[in-house]
């Protein structure tokens, strides 16, 4: 993975001490809240229900086990003894002091991390395939990219104020892992027919009060023009985003008011004047990408026996397997998916026991590699098959091996109103009732791969426009109730859901998915998942299983 | 009235400003002013010809290239930030620069903080009318704040890439 150099570590130093120095003037009274309030969100650090709130970057997703051991002991030392992974591949403290925060980012700093652009109008951290490096469907490395993004748009002069926050996606594979087609800009790797490397470039997706999937504007970008392209259609953006109102400020309010053809018109005239100067040089590009190079595997027959044998030996050990272990591109070894969906605990969320637990299994077992996904889990890339049993009893005992990747109970929740400011509803103990209702394994299996997400205002931070089934918290004269959304997907079939109808309060919740799992099972054929048979039937028999004793 | 600092060869000084800033409702004063682009397009050519200085105000909303022709005869080009979160300045400043070369003075006007200075000189600006009533020397800390920098931009600094390969 990449190694930070002097250049980076005193690009970190400098903003950590113009920070320390930005919170001694609050704390001095020099500045009020209104002035210090943005300087914090430049930082990360949120004002929110109860507390401070502190975002920290994971850049694309990847960290090794040095890094999640200081996020458990910054947790044990200044928060509660736990974090909360979020949908954006960050983590957030909820529970921070303003006077502590100068020292947590040295603590972040020293081990090469920051809380820099995970909030303000600028271009955020970017999501990357969280099995890069391991998955064999892989075109091309994305961090290699992603990483070249993170140096260029890092204190970016030109696109700091931006008319609204701005998020890019790099997916390496035809399944696409980081809801790439929801993102402002989604790349996805290509190679065209002469074998080159390149990007098709989607703009203008995302959620929120009007979600759009974002239509693709140039079918090949060649690789090594990426940054030049992505000064373009910043430029572009900068220039005619609306700044009048917050809620039609992001790119795809652009995108869908001047028509993806014009927009993809201007953009290209902006770069042919840009020309290839922004584009990163060869050399730099050759060091970045070394830092990525494949890890040495080593030479393993295709099927381990004593793995074989504790899949027969026991059955928990073998459905974790089923559902949390996925085929690597090196014989003899797999991706571990770690749940941070136990049942009846809050989505996401990670004590920071359980984070050593992961850091050290990453550390003995993974190549000192270890990722975040969007779905709010964790991933160790590279895992003997030898070492998975060891792996997944350590597990077990942490609470971690929770068998439920991709299954009904493996929720996006956001914070909701247990934490956010902007919520209209709590998300988090409706993900708890739904898990806890399909807390039978078996049944759960049987269903199969179905996605919730829950967000618990209309901003969807839990992505709920792109769940299989989505939850959306509302307010009823300051009652919560939850309105749902069926057929939404973040993958490479992206789709946003549709209002399935009236809201329902929090106690109904669990029993509609109830009624909706009852008629998918009934009516499912060969192999198809609960989307692909709604898809097929439409909503009207969903609708009338939930709203069948409502008339 | 706001104090003018420039910016010379990375050296900040409070300045005298020549310039007086006329609304489009105002008489013309004597000497070097600052006039909205649209007064300038139907006017300028005539003011010019008065042997003054002419600089141009240009609203976040409006174009750099509607000026683009007339450049070489601006002394001034000042653009605003009506809120410190309005970033279209920070464009406009690149392309006055990089694209059309312009090599007057670049200032920036409105909710100018010391906070956005250092972005600011990336782009291009080299004067200042601080909204904030920051100093030249707060200016220049402000300035000297990051030793690294990543991308290339208007003011030839030396991103990490290049310092890395020399
Ligand atoms: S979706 Fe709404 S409630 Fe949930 S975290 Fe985002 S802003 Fe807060």
């Amino acid at each position: 993975m990449y190694r930070y150099d002097d250049i980076d570590r005193e690009f970190l130093a400098d903003r950590s001490a113009e920070f320390r120095d930005q919170v001694n003037r609050r704390l001095a009274g020099e500045l009020t809240e209104d002035q210090f309030k943005p300087l914090r969100l430049m930082n990360g650090l949120y004002l929110q229900l109860h507390a401070y709130m502190l975002r920290i970057a994971i850049p694309y997703g990847s960290m090794d086990s040095r890094q999640l051991r200081k996020l458990a002991w910054i947790a044990r030392k200044y928060d509660k003894g736990y974090g909360h992974f979020t949908t954006r591949t960050n983590l957030q403290f909820h529970w921070i002091k303003l006077a502590d925060t100068p020292d947590i980012l040295d603590h972040l700093a020293s081990v090469d991390m920051h809380a820099i652009q995970t909030s303000g109008n600028c271009i955020r951290n970017t999501t990357a395939d969280p099995y890069a490096g391991a998955t064999p469907e892989e075109v091309d490395d994305p961090r290699v990219w992603s990483e070249a993004i993170r140096q260029w748009s890092s204190l970016h002069p030109e696109f700091s104020y931006l008319p609204r926050k701005f998020k890019i996606a790099i997916t390496a594979a035809p399944k696409d892992r980081t809801a790439a087609r929801v993102h402002d800009i989604g790349l996805a790797i290509k190679r065209n027919r002469k074998g080159d490397l390149g990007f098709e470039v989607m703009v203008g997706g995302g959620l929120g009060a009007t979600p759009h999937v974002g239509p693709t504007i140039r079918e090949f970008l060649p690789a090594e023009q990426l940054l030049s392209y992505l000064e373009a259609i910043l430029r572009v953006y900068n220039r005619l985003g609306r700044r009048d109102n917050r809620t039609k400020a992001r790119i795809k309010i652009l995108v869908a008011s001047l028509g993806a053809e014009e927009f993809g018109r201007q953009v290209e005239a902006e770069w042919a004047a840009i020309g290839a100067g922004s584009d990163l040089p060869a050399g730099e590009m050759a060091r970045i990408r070394a830092a990525f190079a494949t890890k040495t595997f080593e030479t393993l027959p295709e099927r381990s026996e004593s793995f074989e044998v504790a899949k027969s030996a026991d059955p928990a050990f073998a459905r974790f397997v089923r559902n949390n272990v996925k085929a690597h591109r090196a014989p003899g070894y797999a991706i571990v998916e770690i749940s941070l969906k136990a049942i009846g605990e809050t989505p996401g969320d990670a004590s920071a026991d359980q984070m050593e637990v992961i850091a050290d299994l990453g550390e003995r077992y993974g190549q000192d590699d270890i990722r975040v996904t969007h779905e709010q889990n964790i991933v160790l890339p590279h895992v003997k098959l030898d070492d998975l049993p060891a792996v997944h009893a350590a597990l077990a005992k942490a609470g971690l091996a929770t068998p439920n990747i991709n299954l009904i109970s493996d929720i996006i929740a956001c914070p909701g109103l247990d934490y956010c400011a902007l919520a209209n509803a709590r998300a988090i103990p409706v993900a708890q009732h739904i898990a806890e209702r399909f807390a039978n394994q078996d049944r759960a299996e049987l269903i199969g791969e179905l996605k919730i997400k829950i967000s618990g205002c209309i901003n969807a931070c839990g992505h709920h426009h792109v769940g299989h089934i989505g939850i959306l918290g509302v307010d009823k004269k300051g009652e919560e109730f939850y309105q749902l959304t069926l057929g939404g997907s973040g993958a490479e079939d992206a789709s946003v859901g549709k209002v399935l109808g009236p809201a329902l309060p929090a106690n109904r919740v669990a029993e509609a998915i109830d009624a909706m799992v009852d008629v998918y099972l009934s009516q499912r054929q060969t192999g198809e998942r609960f989307l692909d048979t709604l898809r097929r039937t439409g909503p009207a028999p969903f609708k009338e299983a939930v709203y069948a004793d409502a008339h | 009235m706001p104090t003018l600092i420039r910016c010379e060869n990375g050296a900040f000084a409070a300045a005298e400003d020549p310039f007086t800033r006329v609304a489009d409702d105002q008489e013309l004063p004597q000497g070097d002013v600052i006039i909205s682009l649209q007064r300038f397009l139907n006017d300028g050519e005539r003011l010019i010809g008065q042997h003054r200085a002419v600089g141009v105000v240009l609203k976040s909303s409006e174009e750099v290239a509607a000026l683009s022709i007339d450049l070489a005869k601006v002394a001034v080009v000042a653009l605003d930030f009506p809120a410190f979160r309005d970033g279209r300045a920070y464009t406009q400043a690149r392309l006055l620069r990089e694209r059309y070369g312009f090599e007057g003075e670049v200032r920036a006007v409105g909710d100018v903080l010391r906070e956005q200075v250092g972005f600011m000189l990336r782009c291009g600006f080299d004067a200042f009318e601080p909204a904030d009533g920051a100093s030249c020397e707060d200016l220049a800390m402000a300035a000297r704040r990051q030793r690294h920098v990543y991308q290339r931009a208007a003011d030839g600094r030396r991103p990490a890439f290049a310092e890395r390969e020399a």
